[in-house]
Formats: structure tokens, C-alpha cells, sequence
């Protein structure tokens, strides 16, 4: 009798692939020979439809990709485009965006601890982190005014000014935090079943992360220390002090434990930002490309005919390609938008972590067992809609 | 970092670096395509550059713009030193018959994917690439998406009432 391999359809319909991965696996009895991610289920040409779009009306294609990081995204392609326009935002809104955008870490590392321990079979840590991350959804209801799809991060600043309560609600969940992160800690850094599943499980050496273009806690798991937000500083990042927790082993339970400290240090941002916004308005003025405010809309001339001509021809770039890249909770998340001087984007990339990210599956699990994919997908983080787009 | 870039580059392509500049502030370099590999595999080994991050690859169609002369596609590579904290981007404009280029997963693996991904959206081949095929389209579309020529159509949903009639796509 000669050897045979076996292939197996993991997904597009199973529940622990995040969404609609279909992995195609080559099996030797339990172990994986061969694994190839096949993708596309979810392609709606988000790309192709923002080249087509004003660049103020893009924007609302950018929360639809990485849904579990709308801000994130909003705030990337808006300092795109206001890099590229040359647009100095007022501090105030750097401050905000930098609370917002940390929430959403928070918000995202959350949903990612809930499906990954539900993956490994820790079925209550998913219910602790959908409470908690209820919180964060009123904070963007309040603001944006959706609960996910919020668009509230606009070229040039905000898109109203910042809700009356949101320094409690934020307050609010500043207070709860610490406690609960302890409650996943003591249900999952000491529980041996979680730490037999993780432990040395889908490893990944720092050469291998880098040449594979990995990027988040992927990297930052393996020992690298390349964090957008240090290397790079974008909205006012640098008047903040945190720390880029590292991993070692570049093993799954390092990334967990990286992106648990990952959330800690999102909330002494979020803390310090907190204590220090500054007074100031809610959007940039810049005639003709950021909208003026409401009340002179209705009384001045001029800003009347600037909000119209916004609204139906938007505003001119200059002609070249701008790059703007920020530390999204998967990685680096960075616009390239080439303009070819007319009102719409010649062509808007996004660099999208997930993606690129997942692309190490196969090294993590060839040669390991098949109930270690699950781990491994889990552990990469991915959002298929961004991986799609 | 900039200028030891700039000099490290001159002094051994020459010629074969068309023009350098700046934009938006990142370092950016218009090289041929036949020196590409060769210009990533030295910024990659050296020890004072140490390009060791593929950042991105992507693409633009620059159809009826004022770039087409050069080139109508363009293919840009981003290029990330983390030890030295320095960006720069590649681009390489190739003509609209034949978009080729040189692959670069050699080089790194992760490139792997990112050329599927130009190559599917944007139709620009890559020599060498191990598995130069579709990632994200469905298998039965035709062309490449991303190009500015590729027709915008919409297809008349099926539904009970209209499903003896024939698709119908609107151009």
C-alpha cells in the first residue's frame, strides 16, 4: 500500500476562520503538509470604487474594510489626504483622533481575545469581551452617531463637534478596564489548557516575520521593535509617552500576552490624552476644501457657496502619489493614493495588514498538527473584509 | 539617511536611476525596470542600508494623463529599513503592450502574495513568480479590474419575476 496524503476544504463556512477563508489543506494523518489560504469571497472592489468617488465621499468606503477599526481607518486615508492637501489639523482634533484611535485598538483586541479563546475553547471569555466592548460601541454612538460604520474622522477634522459625554463614557471605560483585563488574565495566562494550545504553537522566527512583510504584533511577537506610532509619528503621537511591548518566542501565546499589554498601554494614552485636551475647533479652516462650520453656512455668503462647491465638485490635489501609514491593531495600515490633479484619486491602495499578515499561515502550520491551524489563523488576526477588500 | 541613500544608489546604478525626488516626504526614486532586482538585493544586504521590510507593492494606471509617455503602468515599492528608521519607494513605469517585470519573491517571500494581487487587479506580469494567479477576483472574470479601460457595467439582478429573461448587463 503506498502513503497517501489527504486534502481537506477548511471553510469558507467554519466558524473559526473569522469570516470566509477557505484554507486547503494537505493532511499525513493529523499533520499538516501543505496549507494554501484561497481568498476573494469577499472581494467588492472597495479600491476600484473609491478611484470613481470625490475624495470626500471616499471616505466612507474606509470603515467598511477593517470593521473592526473604523476609526483607524477613517484617520488613515484622512491624513492621507491631508498630507497630501497640506492640511494642519487643530491640536484639539489630534487629541481626540489619538483617543479614538486607541479605542478602537482596544475594541479590536477585544473582539480578537473573545473569538480567539472561543476558538481554543474557552467559551465565556467571548461573552466577557462582547460587555465590555458594548462600552466602546456607545462611545461611537455618541459620536458618529453608528455603532459601527462611524465615518466620524473627516478630512480636515471631525465630523461634528465631540459629544457633551464623551469624557465621562470614556472616563467610564478607563475605570472599568484594568479590572476586567485582570479577570482574562486570571481566566487564560495561568489556565493550562489555553496554555497547552498556545505555547510554542504556530512559531515564527524574526527573519521569517520580516521577510515575509509582516507587520503588528505579528513582528512585535517575534522580538522586532517596529511600531508605526514610534517610528513614524502621526497625529501628534510623539507628545505621548507609552511603551511597544515585545514578545520572544514569537510564539501564539507571546502575541497574546503582547497585545493584553498592547491594551493596557492603549489606555494610558488614552489616560494621558485625556487629561490634556486642548481647547480649540472640532475641523481645520481651510476655504474650499474642509467644510466651514454650520451657523456660517447659514449667514455668510461665502462659506454658503464653498459648502456647495465642496459638496458637488469636492477640491482639486496636486499631482502626485502621497504614502501615509498608521499602526492599525493588525499592523501597518498605510494609504497610497496617486492623484493625477483632478477631483478623484487616480488610484487609492490600502497596505492592509490582514492580508499581508496572512499570508504566513503556511509557515506557521506546515509540519504542525491540524488543530493547529486554528490556533494560527486565530492568533494572526485577520478581519476578511480587509483582507478581501 | 536620505543623502546615503541617494549617493549609495548614484554611485553604482547611475544611469539607470532616471530621476530622484521627493513625495510627500518620502524619498522616491524612478529607476528602469531592468535593475530592479539587483537594486533591491544590494539595499537589502548592505549593512548600512538594511532594507530588509518589503513595505508594499502596488500599482497605477496612468491612462491618458501626461505620465503615459513615460510608461503607462507604474509599479511602486515601498522599502522600510527598521533599523535606520527610512522609507523610500521604487517606482518603475512600463509600457501598456507588455507590462513585465522581474519578481522579487527570491528575495523575499512576502512579495509573494502583493505581485499575485498587482498581477490579478492590474495585469502586470511577473517573471519568475512561482504562482503567477488570481487571488482575490472570481475565477470567471475576465480582465483586470484596476485598469482605467476596464468597462463599469451593472448586471440586472435575477429575481422570480425576471428570471426566464436573459441577463442583462448595462454598460
Amino acid at each position: 500500500m503506498a502513503t497517501r496524503t489527504m486534502h481537506l476544504n477548511m471553510g469558507p463556512q467554519h466558524p473559526s476562520t473569522h469570516g470566509v477563508l477557505r484554507v486547503e489543506l494537505e493532511i499525513d494523518g493529523e499533520t499538516v503538509v501543505k496549507a494554501k489560504p484561497v481568498l476573494g469571497y469577499l472581494h467588492t472592489g472597495i479600491e476600484k470604487t473609491m478611484e470613481s468617488k470625490l475624495y470626500y465621499k471616499a471616505l466612507p468606503c474606509t470603515d467598511r474594510m477593517d470593521y473592526l477599526n473604523p476609526m483607524g481607518n477613517n484617520l488613515a486615508y484622512s491624513l492621507a489626504v491631508e498630507k497630501m492637501m497640506g492640511i494642519e489639523v487643530p491640536d484639539k482634533v489630534k487629541w481626540i483622533r489619538v483617543i479614538l484611535a486607541e479605542v478602537t485598538r482596544l475594541n479590536s483586541h477585544l473582539v480578537w481575545l473573545g473569538t480567539h479563546a472561543l476558538d481554543l475553547g474557552a467559551m465565556s471569555m467571548l461573552l466577557y469581551t462582547f460587555r465590555e466592548r458594548e462600552q466602546i460601541i456607545d462611545i461611537y454612538e455618541a459620536c458618529g452617531g453608528q455603532r459601527m460604520m462611524t465615518s466620524y474622522i473627516r478630512i480636515g477634522g471631525l465630523a461634528h463637534e465631540i459629544p457633551k459625554d464623551f469624557e465621562s463614557k470614556v472616563r467610564k471605560v478607563l475605570d472599568n478596564f484594568p479590572a476586567r483585563i485582570a479577570d482574562y488574565e486570571t481566566l487564560l495566562t495561568n489556565n493550562e489548557i489555553f496554555i497547552n494550545r498556545t505555547k510554542g504553537v504556530a512559531v515564527i522566527t524574526a527573519e521569517q516575520a520580516m521577510n515575509l512583510s509582516l507587520t503588528g504584533p505579528m513582528l512585535r511577537g517575534s522580538g522586532v521593535n517596529y511600531d508605526v506610532r514610534k517610528a513614524e509619528p502621526y497625529s501628534g503621537y510623539e507628545n505621548f509617552d507609552f511603551n511597544v511591548p515585545l514578545g520572544k518566542n514569537g510564539d501564539a501565546f507571546d502575541r497574546y500576552k503582547l497585545r493584553l499589554e498592547e491594551m493596557k498601554q492603549s489606555m494610558r494614552i488614552i489616560r494621558q490624552a485625556l487629561d490634556s485636551i486642548p481647547e480649540g475647533p472640532y475641523r481645520a479652516r481651510v476655504p474650499g476644501v474642509v467644510l466651514p462650520p454650520k451657523e456660517d453656512v447659514l449667514h455668510k455668503m461665502e462659506s454658503m457657496i464653498f459648502h456647495f462647491k465642496i459638496i458637488t465638485e469636492g477640491f482639486k490635489t496636486p499631482l502626485g502619489s502621497v504614502y501615509q501609514a498608521v499602526e492599525s491593531p493588525k499592523g501597518e495600515l498605510g494609504f497610497y493614493i496617486a492623484s493625477d490633479g483632478t477631483n478623484r484619486p487616480r488610484r487609492v491602495r490600502v497596505r492592509p495588514p490582514s492580508f499581508i499578515n496572512l499570508q504566513s499561515l503556511a509557515t506557521l502550520v506546515e509540519g504542525r498538527m491540524l488543530s493547529d491551524v486554528v490556533c494560527a489563523i486565530g492568533s494572526i488576526d485577520i478581519v476578511l473584509g480587509e483582507v478581501d477588500r | 539617511m536620505r543623502d546615503k541613500v541617494s549617493q549609495f544608489l548614484n554611485s553604482r546604478f547611475g544611469d539607470n536611476i532616471i530621476r530622484e525626488d521627493d513625495q510627500f516626504g518620502y524619498q522616491t526614486f524612478v529607476i528602469k525596470a531592468e535593475v530592479l532586482s539587483d537594486i533591491c538585493r544590494i539595499l537589502y544586504e548592505t549593512d548600512s542600508m538594511m532594507f530588509k521590510l518589503l513595505s508594499d507593492i502596488t500599482s497605477v494606471d496612468w491612462l491618458e494623463t501626461k505620465f503615459e509617455e513615460e510608461g503607462r503602468f507604474e509599479v511602486v515599492y515601498t522599502l522600510y529599513s527598521i533599523s535606520k528608521n527610512h522609507r523610500i519607494m521604487l517606482r518603475v513605469f512600463l509600457s501598456a503592450e507588455d507590462p513585465t517585470i522581474e519578481s522579487l519573491t527570491t528575495l523575499w517571500e512576502g512579495a509573494n502574495w502583493l505581485e499575485r494581487e498587482v498581477w490579478d487587479l492590474m495585469g502586470i506580469k511577473f517573471t519568475g513568480h512561482p504562482e503567477l494567479t488570481k487571488i482575490l477576483t472570481a475565477d470567471e472574470l475576465e480582465g483586470h479590474p484596476l485598469r482605467r479601460d476596464f468597462p463599469l457595467t451593472y448586471e440586472v439582478p435575477q429575481f422570480s419575476w425576471n428570471k426566464e429573461d436573459p441577463p442583462e448587463v448595462i454598460r
